[in-house]
């Protein structure tokens, strides 16, 4: 169903090393018109814990979107994809890659593994907002998202 | 943004859709699409596979961008062809929009499990229609970075 009728807030999890784009991300997401919880990890290795909820992650939220980074410390945005899409639990929830990289290498890679889009950070600050005010609107108002 | 956007060249978008109507509003939704593209349709499964293995009268059919998809079709449902495609080293790339009227959560959660790119429910009201078709095109096109050509 559409986000909007979930009667609850949408989970969105950012897995988000800069926190400058984590910053920009949570400002557009919080003018968004359909309610959102955003969470935020910062590296693969968080990314996958807060997923399969071990640790600190114990009580978190599953998430109805991910918005995954591709260059993080520990274990890159390209394994997380990979093991998300194997995870018979967890590969129906979509995956926005949200990078700056631009090489078609990484594209390609993307969508071989199943990659729900990828979208390119633009540098430019109003663009930025601009870019994940699309995506929060397609994801949370045109699409019906998989329950859990 | 989208590479497609610089080089001007038209996206092309593969409608598999049965019902006339919404051919039609899917068409004229398209033509006024900010981006340019190039709309081919079929109307069941098994025209939609013949369409991107370029067999038989599609032999020079182009590679699409996009396919939009429809659930409930003739001769081959849009379940099988989406399965068909994701299964496909070579075709799986391709992001499939599943465009139906479908609200049942269990085809919704089924589409998603066979790596549907995205689930689209279509509005019954014709001005909705409309503007989801466009909303569709316009993040696929715009926003998106699509897979590149090999």
């Amino acid at each position: 169903m559409k986000a909007e009728q979930l009667g609850r807030p949408v989970e969105i999890l950012l897995a988000e090393d800069n926190p400058a784009d984590v910053r920009l991300t949570r400002e557009a997401l919080r003018d968004a018109k359909v309610h959102n919880n955003l969470s935020v990890v910062t590296d693969g290795v968080e990314a996958m814990a807060f997923l399969r909820r071990q640790g600190v992650y114990a009580d978190a939220p599953r998430p109805d979107v991910i918005l995954l980074d591709l260059n993080m410390p520990r274990k890159d945005g390209r394994q997380v994809l990979a093991e998300i899409k194997a995870d018979e639990q967890l590969k129906c929830i979509p995956i926005v890659i949200l990078t700056s990289s631009q090489a078609e290498e990484d594209i390609l890679r993307a969508y071989n593994l199943s990659v729900n889009c990828y979208v390119t950070k633009p540098v430019e600050l109003d663009q930025f907002l601009k870019v994940v005010r699309s995506i929060e609107n397609f994801w949370l108002e045109i699409v019906a998202l998989p329950e859990k | 943004m989208s590479p497609l956007v610089d080089t001007h060249k038209p996206i092309e978008i593969l409608l598999a859709e049965d019902n006339p109507g919404d051919v039609r509003l899917t068409r004229e939704a398209l033509k006024d699409a900010k981006i340019s593209n190039h709309l081919s349709v079929v109307a069941d499964g098994l025209e939609t596979l013949a369409f991107l293995h370029r067999e038989g009268r599609y032999a020079n059919a182009p590679r699409p961008h996009l396919i939009l998809l429809d659930l409930n079709m003739p001769r081959m449902d849009g379940r099988q062809v989406l399965a068909t495609i994701k299964a496909d080293e070579d075709l799986r790339r391709i992001p499939v929009v599943v465009l139906s009227t479908s609200q049942d959560r269990q085809d919704i959660q089924k589409a998603y499990a066979l790596q549907a790119n995205c689930y689209v429910t279509k509005p019954t009201n014709y001005d909705q229609f409309v503007s989801v078709v466009k909303s569709v095109e316009e993040f696929w096109a715009t926003i998106v970075e699509l897979p590149p050509e090999t």
